[in-house]
């Protein structure tokens, strides 16, 4: 039997009374039926908080005139970001519904954000030493933007002039990226899931995400202070910029983001090379590629000529003087070939041994070397095997010379 | 249509070509390849950036799961 249906039976026939679970599912059936408590924001002040063993928190939203009891359930309390407490001011959102067994209609939050200065920063404050605490703003985890996005990645809010801004600024200025958007609610109680969602979403897809939003109340910006969207971000698997609001405005996410932007537009312009810039850089690589083969045109055709004078009879010779061997064989080739090449060969044995007389001490002696003997003939080539006193004859390239040694030092 | 050679790889080949001609220690045959492979790969630096035209998609859910369509940017 449906409640629908003992709904109208109570109407069209005589009055039979409800069993209390009946009457329990009809108010449970109105609310959940009523389009206006499927999704609600409520602000409120925060009173009597319990944690439930199961993992749930109960309390109470109040404000000056009434109340009413809430319940955030534990798969939404582990990702609340808040901490509840006695007095302070929230905004949350859920749906209503009625909770039978103590006949009490009950507010389940799924999501919820402090409201109000006071509680802001009291939370922020938290947030942030704990993450802090945790080296999640450490400046040696932080990453660099690649340098030529191929994919550029958008968090933002589609109805939002921040994704116009950076769409249009890297339309500008690095139109070779193509731009992936992924839409997330951006303000309210909801927002953060919304951000961590189209954050991990988008974070495999491309090289960089900008985490966009144009300006708003300190309010408005709160889903940037979500803990578990500060380690969403932190958990990308590429950069993420943090563009919220204006320069003055600051959250969580630019403290845990690898790069801050002061605005959306800003954040375009930091993820984007800019084009005519990059077209002059492949110019220059261009220019050089250019200059690069010229000089080694220039290189290989001084080696030509040099290989060239190498090949002439002169240029052999030197080759074959360092080489006896292939002196020999050639020699031969060339003393068994024509006259000329008999003549030729007598050449370059003649050079040869002029080559080898090159070698010897004599050009040693050309080159200001000297040789020094002492009276018995035997060369001196130390200080230790001449004595003062001792007579040295010193041979140099034109002659000898007579020399007393007057006294010795040792170097 | 993605290009199947990137603007970064296309710009990070042609600065190794004109690193390769610049050691100077490279037989001509091999020169004049890198050159010619150096200027093949700067007209198509040239060509990318000349055709270069931005696309913008959003990610949406469907059933066969994420999938990106043209968004307008209004």
């Amino acid at each position: 039997m449906t409640r629908a249906m003992l709904a109208s039976e109570s109407r069209s026939e005589a009055p039979r009374p409800l069993t209390v679970t009946e009457l329990t599912f009809l108010v449970r059936d109105t609310l959940r039926s009523n389009p206006l408590l499927a999704r609600i924001l409520v602000r409120g002040e925060v009173g009597s908080v319990q944690a439930a063993a199961a993992g749930h928190v109960f309390f109470v939203l109040k404000d000056a005139n009434a109340q009413i009891s809430c319940v955030v359930f534990r798969d939404d309390a582990e990702g609340l970001g808040v901490e509840l407490g006695d007095g302070m001011e929230v905004v949350a959102s859920g749906s209503l519904d009625f909770y039978g067994r103590r006949g009490e209609v009950q507010f389940a939050v799924c999501a919820l954000m402090p409201a109000g200065v006071g509680a802001f920063w009291a939370t922020f404050q938290r947030t942030r030493k704990r993450l802090a605490a945790e080296g999640l703003f450490d400046a040696a985890r932080k990453r660099a933007a690649p340098r030529f996005p191929a994919r550029i990645g958008i968090v933002s809010s589609e109805a939002g002039a921040a994704l116009h801004d950076v769409v249009a600024v890297l339309r500008r200025r690095w139109p070779l990226a193509e731009v992936v958007v992924a839409p997330a609610l951006v303000q309210g109680p909801e927002a953060p899931a919304s951000l961590r969602a189209a954050l991990a979403v988008i974070g495999g897809r491309v090289d960089i995400v900008i985490l966009a939003r144009g300006g708003g109340s300190l309010e408005d910006l709160w889903c940037f202070n979500d803990e578990g969207l500060a380690r969403a971000i932190a958990a990308c698997p590429v950069p993420v910029v943090s563009a919220v609001g204006h320069e003055t405005d600051v959250t969580i996410a630019d403290f845990v983001a690898d790069i801050r932007a002061p605005t959306p537009s800003a954040a375009g312009e930091l993820v984007s090379p800019d084009l005519p810039e990059v077209r002059g850089e492949a110019r220059a690589l261009a220019e050089d590629l250019v200059r690069g083969i010229r000089d080694a045109l220039r290189a290989h055709s001084a080696r030509l000529a040099a290989a060239q004078e190498r090949l002439s009879p002169k240029g052999l010779s030197r080759d074959i003087a360092s080489n006896r061997a292939h002196l020999r064989s050639l020699a031969a080739l060339l003393v068994s070939a024509a006259a000329r090449a008999v003549e030729q060969s007598r050449q370059l044995a003649e050079f040869a041994a002029r080559r080898l007389q090159a070698l010897s001490p004599q050009a040693t002696l050309e080159r200001g070397y000297a040789i020094v003997r002492d009276a018995d003939g035997r060369l001196v080539t130390s200080v230790d095997d001449a004595r003062p006193r001792d007579s040295l004859s010193v041979r140099l390239r034109d002659g000898r010379l007579h020399v007393l040694v007057r006294g010795k030092e040792v170097s | 249509m993605t290009e199947e050679v990137s603007f970064e790889t296309s710009l990070a080949a042609l600065e190794n070509k004109v690193e390769a001609l610049a050691r100077g220690d490279v037989p001509l045959d091999q020169a004049l390849a890198a050159f010619e492979e150096g200027l093949a790969l700067y007209r198509r630096c040239h060509e990318i950036l000349a055709r270069a035209e931005q696309r913008v998609t959003r990610l949406v859910a469907a059933t066969e799961g994420l999938v990106e369509e043209p968004l307008l940017p209004g």
